[in-house]
């Protein structure tokens, strides 16, 4: 499935928020999204999964999602977003119920998700008892159970440690491989942008605008085996931020 | 510098400040001191510290429980205060929840009940109790009404207070997910809200205590407050602090039902 989204402006109250965003996320592909902070990435992702409405512009989808895909646009959040009273099995469970799709349907992909993540010792644990990194686990295999044409992530590694976001990145991409899935990857860390986007959309300071996308030639899985290109992407990238982020640094912000 | 380098007159260990401020269950507390208490006060009345006059003896005051026992009194003061405490309440719990939730979900109800909220909270009931005897006749109509009223406005403040603590967080995954609208509102909103609503109860439950107490005092053949009254009006101490201490026994009581349930419904919390 393609996301195509055309000709996006948004303010809240007086503050401009985005202006004139296009761009496309091809079946597949791995857009990063980065920006300075409050340039309206996270908002741009509300568009996408149509949790926020856009003042101008809109968000079209095109071609099927795949057979059998419960919630086509799903999100992974910064916060995990994981119910604190439901398991491990339970936070999974929860976005499968209202699809009516019986007990042992539901049985099997929980079982599967879980597999897949590696988190079958911990179907009955409770989200308090986590690490963080598990936590997110937890929700990508919230996000896998339903089928996803298009993962939207929301800075999904921002509130882990180091050590953890190098494991969980991993993860992706090992993930991706298998599954193919688009996602639209919202970040403002520059490491983690150039070792998972296929393509860099680079924001400016609010109001948002495109100022640059960046493709990246090297396959996900080669990726962390060539660090003195991604060194260079990077180094392109933070060439480019590096004003945006001192600029936006210093603005007073009134919005929400 | 290794450490058997330093030496002894210069190395001091540093001094430790932490700790404390971590509450810890140590349940054969409690128990001891009232035993204590009851002990003390025992000693004083015999010794004639404390006459009897001023404050009947812990023995005296058995008596007179043991009394209500032997006579079956107990059961039918205890039943009818029971009875009016439990429908009173529940049925003021169900309501407050009912409404509570109506305002914590929809803008129209939390516009028109929180200014009546308001207004309604602060008047105490046992004042309308008069009013209630004429609405609702002088039987256990009127002491159920006044109890019902009584746990309705915490209940309502509660609820929807708890309503608003529920992290949006949680809604918004919630609606990304396709959930419909009444299961957010049974899977995500109301466990959400629960630990609030239950410290509601706890609050309520002592308010309902109060009230049956009052109520029964105002107009009453049989119940604990009856019992009082009664005891007053004769100057029985013994047997007022018998009644009395019947009450704190139902607070405990009360309080250990409500700890139960807490611990039942949030398990996922500790």
């Amino acid at each position: 499935m393609r996301v195509t989204i055309d000709g996006i402006s948004h303010d809240y109250g007086r503050t401009h928020v985005l202006r004139d965003i296009a761009l496309t996320i091809d079946e597949g592909e791995i857009v990063a999204v980065i920006g300075p902070s409050g340039c309206g990435k996270s908002t741009l992702l509300r568009f996408i999964g149509g949790l926020e409405r856009p003042d101008r512009g809109r968000v079209l989808l095109s071609g099927e999602p795949p057979t059998g895909s419960l919630n086509p646009l799903t999100y992974i959040f910064q916060d995990f977003a994981l119910l604190p009273w439901r398991t491990v099995e339970g936070n999974v469970r929860l976005v499968l119920e209202d699809h009516g799709i019986g007990e042992r349907a539901t049985r099997e992909i929980v079982d599967d998700v879980l597999a897949r993540t590696g988190l079958s010792d911990f179907r009955t644990a409770w989200p308090r008892q986590l690490s963080g990194g598990m936590k997110q686990r937890v929700a990508i295999a919230r996000a896998l159970s339903v089928r996803p044409a298009v993962m939207l992530m929301d800075e999904p590694l921002s509130s882990l440690d180091a050590q953890t976001r190098e494991l969980l990145m991993d993860d992706l991409v090992e993930l991706w491989a298998r599954e193919r899935f688009s996602a639209c990857y919202v970040t403002h860390n520059l490491a983690e942008a150039v070792r998972l986007g296929h393509r860099i959309i680079v924001l400016s300071r609010r109001p948002g605008t495109i100022r640059e996308e960046i493709a990246i030639d090297i396959p996900l899985a080669e990726r962390a085996g060539r660090p003195a290109e991604l060194d260079g992407v990077q180094r392109q990238v933070w060439t480019l931020l590096r004003e945006e982020a001192r600029e936006a640094d210093r603005e007073l912000t009134d919005a929400a | 510098m290794p450490p058997d380098a330093v030496s002894a007159a210069a190395a001091r260990a540093v001094p430790f400040r932490g700790g404390g401020f971590r509450p810890r269950r140590i349940w054969i507390i409690g128990p001891i001191v009232f035993v204590v208490l009851i002990l003390l006060w025992q000693a004083g009345s015999q010794t004639g510290v404390i006459s009897d006059v001023a404050l009947p003896s812990p023995v005296a005051v058995f008596g007179a429980f043991h009394d209500l026992v032997a006579t079956g009194m107990l059961w039918k003061h205890l039943g009818a205060s029971l009875y009016r405490l439990v429908v009173g309440w529940t049925l003021g719990t169900l309501l407050g929840v009912a409404i509570g939730l109506s305002i914590g979900l929809f803008s129209l109800a939390r516009a028109g009940l929180v200014p009546l909220v308001s207004a309604a909270f602060p008047i105490p009931k046992i004042a309308l109790l008069p009013l209630f005897v004429i609405w609702f006749g002088t039987g256990e109509g009127s002491k159920v009404a006044t109890i019902l009223f009584g746990t309705l406005f915490p209940t309502v403040v509660a609820t929807y207070g708890g309503i608003d603590n529920v992290d949006r967080n949680l809604i918004r995954m919630g609606q990304s997910f396709g959930l419909k609208w009444l299961s957010i509102v049974r899977k995500i909103v109301i466990p959400g809200a629960l630990p609030a609503i239950l410290s509601g109860f706890r609050i309520s439950a002592s308010i309902a205590v109060v009230l049956l107490v009052a109520a029964e005092m105002i107009g009453a053949q049989y119940g604990i407050g009856a019992y009082i009254l009664e005891a007053g009006a004769l100057f029985a101490t013994d047997q007022l602090i018998a009644g009395v201490a019947i009450l704190s026994g139902l607070g405990l009581v009360i309080g250990w039902l409500i700890g139960r349930a807490e611990r039942h419904f949030l398990d996922w919390r500790t």
